[in-house]
């Protein structure tokens, strides 16, 4: 199939290197410490954070830093017809287990021993990509939430496909069965927190298509920062200083 | 940049499901034209000086695609709505435009109107998809004509009647293509248009006056969701249909689901299919099966006849079946074993343009110029088709290619358009590029691109080259090459030394072409496609460019040439001790032909170091073979012929058998031996993406009719392995020397083709080579002319670490792909070897009628067919005249293979010989062929 025509246009209308429109709120789960909304395009994932607070499982103490817990779901409604997932499947325990490691890679869970950070995220709306969104939403949320960390860990996928290196995959472009790598960046200490990728790539081909997905991350970073930076002064605003 | 969503209803599997895609809108999409003052023209294809452009709607990309490739038609905006509609419909034609469109020389533009903010319509509500596109391709012109100004005239070219009146409606220049192309004021493009189908115009334009004719010819086909659901019940069946080489009213069906050949008879059932349409047929009750009466050959005269004469009777099947079937014919009415059917719906057409030429007839007076003719196509499976055409007089005598349009029910031929006229009938460089182009083979110069990627000339072998680690140096070596007299792309040669323990050192060097073709580029996407160089009698057409065929890869003598060697240790006993692969530098010492060799071998007064060496090799090479034969390789027969041309006129002075020399086989042998040697090693290396080379075991209804012939004359054959079938030929020793050569070319001819696959593809039990006898092959010596070899250069180098695996490789759907292609272009090449053989024993025999022996291979009902040894010819013979035909003078003994007068005064039976006579005649004209007659 063709995923790129001869013009330079994906089936979407958007060139190779060019991301979904994103968008990030802060703040829609007023209970939680700190939450998120992040969409790219027709992804949208919203995250939720509880903590650093006492331990609900005595026997899960660390005493030198915090738990950091992490429970991904999709809604039911979130593909619509396309598949109904139930909860504690295989995909969504190993999802979790990814975002898990990659917050406690930037959480400076040191600083806060002896507690536990739980961080909820649910795909409302699910079109490729849904990994990157979950950890961009988890990364605002723990923001919100005000909890330290070394650097705001962004997260993109990128392709292969008919030998063009593609950013941000669709759900149609995902579902091709090509090369899709998902990478996890910490864009100001430029460290790689994360890094998948199903079925297989020359290696060269590998670093072009890394490439642009780290400058995919770094473009999200900015976007998160500014949302944040709006979001902060919004704060300040508010308390009258 | 806007952002918009789209919504779209999907059907998968039946079910109904909302489907949410995003569809971005921008502002950086581009008009194309070089002359535009807002846009960004570094991407603008139109031509500068553009003074109408032309924007194309669905259905005349769809139905003038001949038209559009014809470099008249220039300044085009193909839209992307109208590019993807083409795609949904006929992938065939949407490559053929995507071809104009990357064709730098063509003024097409592909302008993305539904990505573009301004050009992009959403459907309105109770508007169909149709609708929907038609006004996106008048938005599109609109926007066009706004954006480029009054400077330049921007046309709609539509046939579609709705859509040109609301285009006139909103202000658009609208045309149809036949409007146009009058304005161009070019007869010659009038012949390139399709003619509308005749339930839109009236019938008396197409047709001949006559009122008798305009009767319903074919029943209708059913329309495809009464198919479907007969599919569904079982009582309809899907299968390609097959017509028969010999006899174009006999067709079958290869079911699937009946497991059985529905065969067809007479157009009236074949209903309006082609040969490799996939059709619908319904199996006859049974009473109405066509019964089985012996097998004939039908005459070519024969088509022009009514329908009647040929329903019944004359069936010529290409293997005979075994029902039993004795006594007189035509009486006895035994109904037939294999069910009969007929077409009652077609799922897809195979039409493509055919070769072929007009039968001649007397100009039209009047009627405007315009005169309808019939073209009669070189292949005798396709019915003839209906043309109109301005240019009668210059088409009568030429070669022409014609493409299908459509056929409907009333008329008896389909119709179809004038695309190409090759040159004239009977010259001899037409009939060989109708012969190319029948092989679909790319027989056009190499583009600037490819050419570009050749290294510069003269080249040489440079000190880098020398000093490269990866590359030995070997040309201390005594490297020699032999080859057939004459060849100029030498890709082997070999060497020998015997070593100081009594064992020889065998060096096999190959030319090392993937150091000049790389992957990637224009040079080796061309031969990819290409995929084999073709040698046709007078001609060769190159996989790769001449100078590195010629030149810069051919290994001749006294130059340095780069080289990928194989070598081996061996014992006298020719045993490999070890193997070892590099890529070199040799420098061969001598270019041996074939006849040389084998003199200098003879001469057992010539006592030179290569004379040595030859004999070494010969020796071992003999042990090779030996053993090659006891494990089970057969020695199969095929009637090769070589021509002496002339080499002023080209024509052929001689044909004469392909002899077999010691040589040849000595140089085979170690050929083989490099194959298997390199196809063990790549796949140890690589066992899922290395390309090899299987030859599959033939079924025994395979070697059938082989069993029969070897029946009837006494000889008993042991199929049951390829050792037993090997030794069981070389006892099949008849009365005369040329026996077992018949034998063994009948034996050929009922095997499968050896094919390339990639190995990922299938099991290792499935690698089994059987002519070969080999568990593994594959082809590595002749890179120059095959594509195969290239592919196994690469593997090679890679597995010994020289350098990176392409990335080919990495997709083993890719490389299955290429395998097919390859097998395509082989056996394309093959057949149009064969065909260019055939074209020259025409034109050999056109001077001079021959008496000869002749062999019986085949026994027909009303004839037989014959082989001729000396010419390598097989044709029918004719025992009974056209008139007499049916009376059941002769009759068939299916068992004993013989073909006896009812008297009993004259029999004829298989592998007999006959003395014939051979002699050119033209029974319809512009068809001649050759005619063997019994003396």
């Amino acid at each position: 199939m063709e995923f790129v025509s001869p013009e330079g246009l994906r089936l979407d209308g958007r060139r190779p290197m060019e991301m979904r429109q994103i968008r990030a709120e802060i703040g829609a789960v007023s209970k939680a410490d700190g939450s998120a909304v992040f969409e790219m395009g027709n992804t949208k994932v919203i995250a939720a954070v509880y903590g650093p607070r006492e331990l609900q499982n005595r026997s899960q103490q660390i005493s030198s830093q915090a738990l950091v817990r992490c429970e991904y779901s999709m809604a039911n409604f979130s593909t619509g017809d396309r598949m109904r997932k139930s909860k504690g499947d295989r995909r969504s325990t190993e999802i979790s287990l990814v975002i898990r490691q990659t917050m406690e890679a930037c959480i400076l869970t040191h600083l806060m021993p002896r507690s536990q950070i739980d961080i909820y995220v649910q795909v409302l709306q699910a079109d490729g990509g849904t990994r990157s969104a979950c950890i961009n939403a988890a990364t605002l949320a723990l923001a919100d939430a005000g909890i330290p960390m070394c650097d705001l860990v962004t997260s993109c996928s990128a392709g292969y496909l008919n030998t063009t290196p593609l950013l941000d995959l669709n759900y149609v472009e995902d579902s091709a069965g090509g090369p899709d790598v998902t990478l996890g960046i910490l864009p100001k200490l430029d460290k790689v927190t994360l890094l998948q990728m199903d079925s297989k790539l020359p290696i060269d081909i590998l670093e072009n298509v890394m490439q642009l997905a780290i400058e995919g991350c770094k473009a999200i970073a900015k976007y998160i920062r500014e949302v944040l930076l709006e979001n902060t002064k919004q704060l300040e605003y508010r308390r009258g200083v | 940049m806007l952002h918009n969503k789209s919504f779209a209803k999907k059907t998968r599997a039946g079910k109904v499901t909302k489907q949410l895609r995003e569809h971005y809108l921008r502002d950086d999409i581009y008009c194309g034209a070089p002359f535009c003052t807002v846009c960004n023209t570094s991407g603008a294809r139109l031509s500068a000086t553009a003074s109408t452009v032309l924007v194309l709607d669905t259905n005349v990309v769809l139905n003038q695609i001949d038209l559009l490739e014809n470099p008249a038609i220039e300044d085009v905006v193909v839209l992307s709505i109208v590019l993807e509609e083409v795609k949904n419909k006929n992938l065939a034609v949407y490559n053929r435009v995507r071809a104009i469109c990357s064709n730098p020389k063509r003024n097409f533009f592909v302008f993305s109107n539904e990505y573009h903010r301004e050009t992009f319509v959403k459907e309105m509500t109770g508007e169909t998809k149709n609708d929907r596109n038609d006004r996106a391709i008048r938005v599109a012109a609109q926007w066009y004509q706004n954006h480029l100004g009054g400077a330049v005239k921007v046309l709609l070219i539509t046939n579609d009647k709705g859509n040109k009146r609301k285009a006139s409606e909103e202000g658009i220049f609208a045309e149809t293509v036949e409007s146009y192309v009058k304005s161009l004021d070019r007869p010659d493009l009038l012949d390139l248009l399709v003619r509308p189908a005749s339930e839109d115009v009236d019938m008396e334009e197409v047709e001949d006056l006559r009122p008798s004719k305009r009767k319903v010819i074919y029943s209708e086909h059913k329309p495809m969701s009464e198919i479907t659901s007969g599919l569904h019940r079982g009582i309809y069946h899907q299968g390609k249909l097959r017509v028969n080489r010999y006899n174009p009213f006999e067709a079958y069906v290869g079911s699937e689901s009946i497991g059985d050949e529905v065969r067809v008879y007479g157009r009236s059932n074949m209903n309006r299919a082609f040969d490799g349409d996939i059709v619908a047929v319904e199996v006859l009750p049974r009473d109405q099966w066509h019964e089985e009466k012996s097998l004939s050959i039908v005459r070519e005269e024969d088509e022009d006849e009514d329908e009647d004469v040929h329903l019944a009777p004359n069936s010529a099947d290409d293997a005979p079946r075994t029902a039993p079937q004795q006594g007189s014919s035509g009486e006895v009415n035994v109904v037939s074993s294999r069910p009969s059917g007929c077409i009652v719906g077609i799922i897809k057409r195979n039409w493509h343009s055919y070769c072929g030429s007009l039968e001649p007839m007397p100009m039209p007076a009047g009627s405007g110029g315009i005169a309808h003719a019939l073209f009669v196509s070189k292949d005798r499976r396709i019915p003839k088709i209906r043309i109109q055409t301005r240019q009668l007089e210059n088409l009568l005598d030429k070669r022409i290619i014609v493409a299908v349009d459509s056929w409907d029910r009333q008329s008896r031929y389909p119709s179809g358009h004038y695309v190409q006229t090759i040159g004239e009938i009977g010259d001899r460089d037409t009939e060989s590029e109708l012969v190319l182009i029948e092989n679909d083979i790319n027989s056009r110069p190499f583009s600037s691109q490819v050419l570009a990627c050749l290294p510069p000339l003269p080249w040489s072998v440079s000190p880098e080259d020398l000093s490269n680690p990866i590359r030995q140096d070997l040309r201390h070596l005594r490297v020699f090459s032999v080859d057939p007299p004459g060849c100029k792309d030498i890709d082997d040669a070999l060497h020998c030394y015997a070593l100081p323990n009594g064992n020889y050192e065998v060096g096999v060097h190959i030319a090392d072409v993937t150091n000049f073709v790389h992957p990637g580029t224009p040079l080796d996407d061309e031969a990819t496609e290409r995929g084999t160089s073709v040698y046709l009698v007078e001609r060769r057409i190159d996989m790769l460019p001449k100078p590195l065929t010629e030149d810069i890869c051919s290994l001749r003598s006294d130059v340095e040439r780069l080289a990928f060697s194989v070598i081996w240790e061996m014992t006298p006993e020719a045993d490999i001790i070890s193997s070892r692969y590099t890529k070199s530098v040799i420098k061969s010492s001598a270019a041996l032909s074939y006849i040389e060799a084998q003199a200098r071998m003879d001469d057992s007064r010539l006592m030179d170091p290569v004379t040595t060496d030859l004999r070494n090799m010969n020796s071992l090479a003999k042990k090779m073979r030996s053993r090659r034969i006891e494990r089970g390789a057969l020695t199969l027969a095929s009637a090769e012929v070589k021509f002496q041309i002339d080499t002023e006129t080209h024509d052929p002075l001689d044909i004469g058998m392909y002899q077999i020399r010691e040589a040849n086989q000595m140089v085979e042998e170690f050929m083989l031996a490099a194959n298997v040697s390199v196809a063990e090693q790549i796949l140890k290396n690589f066992p899922l993406c290395s390309l090899l080379r299987r030859h599959p075991t033939p079924t025994r209804e395979m070697l059938e009719p082989l069993l029969c012939t070897a029946a009837a004359v006494g000889v008993h054959l042991d199929v049951s392995s390829s050792k037993a079938l090997a030794d069981s030929l070389d006892h099949a020793v008849g009365d005369d020397p040329y026996f077992n050569k018949l034998i063994r070319i009948l034996a050929t001819r009922c095997m499968t083709q050896a094919v390339y696959f990639c190995s990922g593809d299938l099991s290792p039990p499935e690698y089994h080579h059987y002519g070969l006898a080999s568990p593994l092959y594959t082809h590595f010596t002749s890179p120059i002319r095959r594509y195969a070899d290239v592919i196994v250069h690469r593997l090679l180098a890679a597995s010994l670490g020289i350098s990176k695996l392409p990335s080919v490789f990495h997709d083993r759907l890719q490389l299955t792909s290429i395998a097919d292609n390859l097998n395509y272009r082989h056996r394309n090449a093959q057949m149009a070897g064969r065909a260019s053989v055939e074209l020259h024993t025409l034109i050999y025999f056109r001077k001079r009628p021959t008496d000869t022996d002749a062999r019986i291979v085949k026994i027909r009902s009303n004839g037989f067919f014959v082989f001729v040894p000396k010419y390598g010819i097989e044709g029918p013979v004719y025992l009974t005249t056209k008139a007499e035909q049916g009376s059941g003078e002769w009759y068939v003994d299916e068992q004993q293979q013989k073909i006896k007068k009812m008297d009993g005064s004259l029999s004829y039976s298989i592998l007999q010989t006959v003395k014939i006579h051979m002699e050119v005649v033209e029974p319809q004209p512009n068809r001649p062929k050759l005619q063997l007659t019994l003396i």
